[in-house]
């Protein structure tokens, strides 16, 4: 090889920084199973959009200012006055509810195929605190644009911190700095969410992708693909990250930012759900509004503190329906991961899980009505009981045997041909008139209804037999 | 499962009567790319609200810029007198007089589209009527109670609440005109259409713009989606 100047310096950076070793470590040479389906897209799509929130948040920050009279207006200098500022603004919003959808998906993942089982629970515990880290970035960044509903939502939540007995009141005033949210919670807010928090996700990103490389990713068959290896050490059903899973997660952004690019460009209030309607009225210590709801992400959690009756009784269940989740790894008692091999009892009760978390979600964003109350403290059983029966359930039920290697299951890419076939009929005689364009077998396909009726049937009954 | 299903079904019911409570809105016709529609509201806005209200998060010259007007005519036409083109428009009214004169003040109307919504907004002006009980003599049947006095009676005349009875024996209230004023029905109609579109236009006015670029964004995405998934199929050929 011809020796020139750039070899050079790139010789004198290797052999003082091991690049090359680390680049192999976590890409080219990290060996991941070859069968990761849909559900295996979210991590890296969190870590984008990590990404887009730092990057877009150095910009606001250019123009933000911390400042109970400014800040309200300062957001709308940035919507209106600063070159693409409502760009970066639509981003950033929609990226934190973007980030809550993705890393909620992502955990139910592990839910699905047992991520968080041995030897996986520190991964699984670094998420957590990720998780609560990005809950506690939200919730603080959510009080900067100073509207009405992130004055009182703050207030809400912070007051929640006085039902503890005894430290209570001194300690939700030495959170806020004031007897009420003022300039001087912003200001420490403000210091939070940009720098203290970030660092804090940052460092617990680059532990959680440590700890999941030092002890390999799971897949959707739940098994330990380290346990065949070829000649050679590596992990016959492995293929190397980079650059088979580069190229696959490039697809997922794609799809993504297509998601992402609709809301920014289209519904960036997405119905009032990522940018509430009461937070375009600047905020008013002296006017509480009727109905105080938090951003859709944290309703769930805002339901279970609401169905409680008692305050403190309340914290604790919201706090706990949190940590309940750090227990995870020891909760599960089922020698299988993955669903595919669990009995019908985790299935079902994964499924009451899911109805349950998104029902409260939903009377979280309602107001608390009787009937409403009544109904959520129903869901709340069910998603504590979903964890603390989970030791007993996943003992009885029978499991199903697990392979030694990575079963292969049809991809829908692969399936899509024969399931059009089997869907449409050619119709006969309908090529017969018309322009010569429309000649084409192509516009004479239609729907066959007992090919749907068919489909439909199949799948209603696998589904059943699944959860059998 | 039955119980749930059960129970699902009471939850949707229970929340279908909150619902269904208050007066229903009357939709606005909100057409963002009318430029004589968002002058006319401009102008309505200076003439009929500016007084009270400011809307301090727009500069006459964005107007000029999106509605496709000549600065200088904004000036002459649109703008009070002695305005400058790089002002914001606020309101002359200070807040001390404000709080004396009508017990609180008016607020800025920047963003009230965005926090009310139009439908809310338009119904909202045209649902004034002539209530003796109330101290300002007026009412408004969309927000009871308001501290705003009717800007628009001039225009639309005295309107007065008449309960009634549906067939289904619901009771509601017909708002009747009795006393004309100097625009007819339709054309008042029109008029607070053209200051509705005008407010949402003031909420956010890059909505235009933004609806645009999107598509070209999009078709962009879709080109890398697809070469995106053509190098991930490549790549994987092998790999079964």
């Amino acid at each position: 090889m011809k020796r020139n100047r750039v070899t050079e310096c790139n010789e004198w950076f290797l052999e003082r920084f091991p690049l090359t070793k680390l680049w192999n470590e976590h890409m080219a040479h990290y060996y991941a199973p070859k069968n990761f389906n849909f559900w295996y897209f979210f991590g890296s799509l969190a870590l984008l959009v990590l990404v887009n929130q730092i990057l877009t948040g150095i910009f606001l920050t250019m123009n933000y200012k911390p400042d109970a009279k400014l800040a309200f207006d300062s957001v709308e200098y940035i919507m209106r006055d600063v070159n693409w500022g409502w760009l970066i603004r639509y981003m950033h919003s929609t990226g934190s509810s973007a980030f809550f959808i993705v890393v909620y998906l992502h955990m139910f993942r592990g839910l699905l195929y047992g991520s968080f089982k041995h030897p996986r629970e520190l991964v699984w515990i670094f998420g957590m605190l990720l998780f609560v880290a990005l809950m506690a970035e939200a919730f603080m960044g959510y009080l900067l644009p100073w509207g009405q509903m992130s004055y009182w939502g703050a207030q809400v939540i912070i007051s929640l911190f006085s039902a503890i007995p005894v430290i209570g009141d001194d300690l939700s005033l030495w959170l806020r700095g004031d007897y009420v949210v003022s300039d001087a919670t912003l200001n420490r807010f403000f210091a939070f969410h940009v720098i203290a928090v970030p660092l804090a996700l940052v460092m617990l990103v680059f532990l959680h992708i440590v700890a999941l490389h030092e002890v390999g990713s799971n897949n959707p068959d739940g098994i330990e693909i380290k346990d065949s290896k070829d000649p050679w050490g590596h992990p016959v059903d492995g293929i190397p990250f980079h650059p088979y899973y580069t190229v696959k997660d490039l697809v997922g952004v794609g799809v993504f930012m297509l998601f992402f690019a609709t809301v920014i460009f289209y519904i960036p209030e997405m119905g009032g759900y990522f940018l509430e309607p009461a937070n375009f009225i600047p905020a008013d210590p002296m006017k509480t509004p009727e109905h105080i709801a938090p951003v859709w992400y944290f309703t769930p959690f805002y339901a279970i503190l609401r169905a409680i009756p008692d305050k403190f009784a309340g914290v604790i269940g919201m706090g706990g329906a949190i940590v309940v989740l750090f227990l995870l790894p020891w909760l599960d008692r089922s020698p299988v991961k993955s669903i595919r091999y669990r009995g019908g009892i985790y299935k079902k009760a994964l499924m009451l899980f899911v109805i349950s978390f998104i029902a409260l979600g939903y009377l979280g964003t309602q107001p608390a009505t009787p009937t409403a109350t009544i109904v959520a403290r129903f869901f709340t059983a069910i998603y504590f009981g979903f964890f603390l029966l989970m030791p007993l359930y996943t003992r009885w039920e029978k499991t199903k045997p697990v392979p030694k290697r990575l079963t292969s299951v049809h991809s829908l890419e692969e399936q899509l041909p024969a399931l059009i076939e089997e869907i449409t009929q050619i119709k006969q005689g309908s090529t017969e008139i018309g322009h010569p364009a429309f000649k084409s077998s192509f516009f004479a396909i239609r729907p066959n209804p007992k090919g749907i009726k068919n489909l439909i049937s199949r799948l209603a009954k696998n589904v059943k037999g699944s959860l059998d | 499962m039955k119980n749930l299903t059960a129970l699902l079904l009471l939850l949707s019911l229970s929340f279908g009567v909150i619902a269904s409570e208050g007066v229903e809105l009357q939709k606005a016709n909100i057409d963002l790319s009318n430029n004589v529609s968002l002058q006319r509201g401009a102008k309505h806005f200076v003439t009929y609200c500016l007084g009270c209200h400011s809307i301090k998060h727009i500069r006459y010259l964005r107007i000029a810029l999106d509605v496709d007007v000549d600065p200088k005519k904004v000036l002459k036409d649109i703008a009070p007198e002695g305005a400058n083109i790089y002002d914001q428009m606020h309101s002359a009214m200070n807040a001390h007089d404000a709080e004396k004169w009508f017990g609180t003040q008016p607020p800025d109307l920047s963003l009230i589209a965005r926090s009310r919504g139009a439908d809310w907004l338009y119904s909202y002006l045209k649902s004034y009527y002539i209530d003796p009980k109330s101290p300002r003599g007026v009412n408004n049947l969309i927000f009871e109670d308001t501290a705003m006095p009717n800007p628009l009676w001039q225009l639309q005349g005295e309107q007065y609440a008449e309960p009634r009875k549906n067939i289904w024996g619901h009771e509601y209230t017909n708002l009747v005109i009795k006393e004309p004023g100097t625009l007819s029905e339709g054309e008042f109609e029109i008029f607070v259409n053209d200051l509705v579109n005008f407010m949402v236009y003031v909420g956010e006015p890059v909505q235009l713009e933004r609806q645009r670029l999107g598509k070209y964004v999009i078709f962009f995405i879709l080109m890398f989606i697809v070469l995106a998934y053509l190098l991930k199929k490549e790549y994987w050929k092998n790999i079964h």
